[in-house]
């Protein structure tokens, strides 16, 4: 592998995370109940996923998974720039009065979880809103934290980081792009 | 994924099929917000249409004011019944005059095929064709095919019959484009006094000789309103006669894949183009249509509000 890409997790680090990040969940919130997990379009949505299957080997139950699209709530749609493609928000149940774990891949400067958050709030009035992330490479532009972090990486803004996904939408690897 | 590098839609002649079903795309994505309880996005904030309609109109009007309103953005609507046209003022110097105002997307409809070629030469904001004269309506050939996509998950080689007033039908023009570039065959029937010369080298087209010959083993069956407002007097003897040999109704829909969708883009001459039990039968995506044109409209809005000019 070239000098500029480096391996920050494999797949069973990924898995090892995910497992300890669903026990955090449930200890927060003291069990499964009323809790949502909502995952941001497209890597949040898989690792929603993947933490839901966790829950649901420790505690033997199922918590509703959604998805988010926060094409629409870009604070950079109002320029002339080419606009995103735009995928399906898919919230199939309430989230009046739930304790919402928004999931994403990797936390950056915040604004992705800012439009996450204004999107929910459009669903409805939640018990309340927690952050989960596989990565949380820091510059935050905004005063976002995450409740549960994967791994903290150092990184400076010329690198990219990325969650690497299978066919089968199963993650494999996180990697850092200098 | 695909860009949308347009800054007008003006006709699906000058899309591209890759445009296309980004702009369907996008609308399949945008149908959720409709459901909500808060039916509402942020996305076009700040943004101005003005909908500028030269011509009566229900749906179309409604449904391009409800998506720009879905989306957040200031819409205005302009009726020439109620505006200063009816003193003597040009269609250039109307919009010239709107522009100063600074909007960003202008709407229009208006009766003279390819007006909106001439306005996009004189303005510098997004202009959306709602239907120009006899040339396209984008926006509803978009929908047609948002709802056969719903019904058939594709749209190649699906069989499509639209029958009617094809000469003066700008569904008829963009749906066509639509169709053929996106792989469906499509089969025309009509009078010949409305059937327009050439209109099998729009691509893989078919006019048929009789309406039967359309409908046989359609997957999709259109109908396309009696224009009379268009017409002169002598393209059919009368309304009952055009009924018999053009007109829809439980015995020659049965010539039809069993389950075809029956399609009308509306406002419909009940008894005329087609039968009331075919209007509220169980074949009819009429209303489906209607519903559709709001997500459709709201993801043309979206893609001209990221273009360039060209």
């Amino acid at each position: 592998m070239a000098d500029d890409h480096t391996v920050l997790m494999d797949g069973a680090g990924i898995k090892r995370a995910l497992t300890r990040i669903a026990h955090e969940v449930l200890e927060r919130n003291k069990g499964v109940a009323d809790i949502v997990l909502i995952g941001i379009r497209s890597g949040g949505v898989l690792l929603a996923e993947g933490i839901a299957q966790q829950i649901s080997v420790i505690e033997g139950w199922d918590v509703p998974v959604g998805a988010v699209d926060i094409t629409l709530y870009r604070d950079d749609c109002s320029g002339q720039l080419p606009h995103h493609p735009v995928g399906k928000t898919d919230i199939p149940f309430s989230l009046e009065a739930k304790k919402v774990v928004l999931v994403d891949d990797v936390l950056y400067t915040g604004r992705t979880i800012r439009a996450a958050m204004d999107a929910l709030m459009d669903f409805g009035r939640p018990k309340s809103i927690q952050l989960a992330v596989l990565i949380d490479r820091g510059h935050r532009e905004l005063p976002i934290r995450a409740d549960f972090v994967g791994r903290n990486v150092p990184t400076s803004q010329k690198e990219n980081v990325q969650v690497v996904f299978d066919g089968l939408n199963q993650p494999i690897e996180v990697v850092l792009e200098k | 994924m695909a860009e949308f590098k347009h800054k007008h839609i003006i006709a699906l002649r000058d899309l591209s099929k890759e445009d296309i079903e980004l702009l369907i795309s996008t609308a399949e994505s945008m149908r959720e917000i409709n459901s909500r309880d808060i039916k509402k996005v942020p996305t076009l904030r700040g943004k101005t249409i003005i909908n500028l309609f030269y011509e009566a109109s229900t749906r179309t009007r409604t449904s391009f004011e409800i998506a720009g309103k879905r989306l957040s953005a200031d819409t205005v609507n302009i009726t020439t019944a109620s505006s200063s046209t009816t003193k003597g003022e040009t269609l250039a110097d109307t919009a010239l005059n709107l522009l100063a105002m600074k909007p960003d997307i202008i709407v229009m409809r208006h009766s003279v095929s390819g007006s909106h070629y001439f306005l996009a030469n004189k303005i510098n904001c997004s202009i959306i064709n709602a239907g120009d004269g006899a040339h396209e309506h984008p926006s509803q050939g978009l929908l047609d095919l948002l709802t056969m996509k719903d019904r058939f998950g594709r749209l190649d080689g699906l069989k499509v019959a639209i029958v009617g007033d094809i000469t003066h039908s700008r569904v008829a023009r963009s749906n066509i484009q639509g169709l053929t570039k996106l792989g469906s065959k499509v089969f025309l029937a009509g009078p010949p006094t409305m059937m327009p010369p050439g209109v099998e080298k729009l691509g893989d087209v078919t006019v048929c000789t009789s309406m039967n010959e359309a409908l046989q083993d359609a997957d999709v069956v259109m109908m396309l309103r009696i224009q009379q407002e268009r017409q002169g007097k002598t393209l059919m003897p009368n309304a009952r006669e055009y009924s018999r040999y053009f007109g829809l109704n439980p015995g020659n829909i049965r010539l039809a894949k069993p389950g075809a969708m029956i399609m009308h883009p509306g406002p419909i001459n009940r008894g005329v183009e087609m039968s009331s039990s075919m209007v509220d039968g169980e074949q009819s995506w009429i209303l489906k249509q209607v519903e559709n044109g709001v997500a459709v409209r709201m993801s043309m809005l979206y893609h001209v509000c990221g273009g360039e000019l060209e």
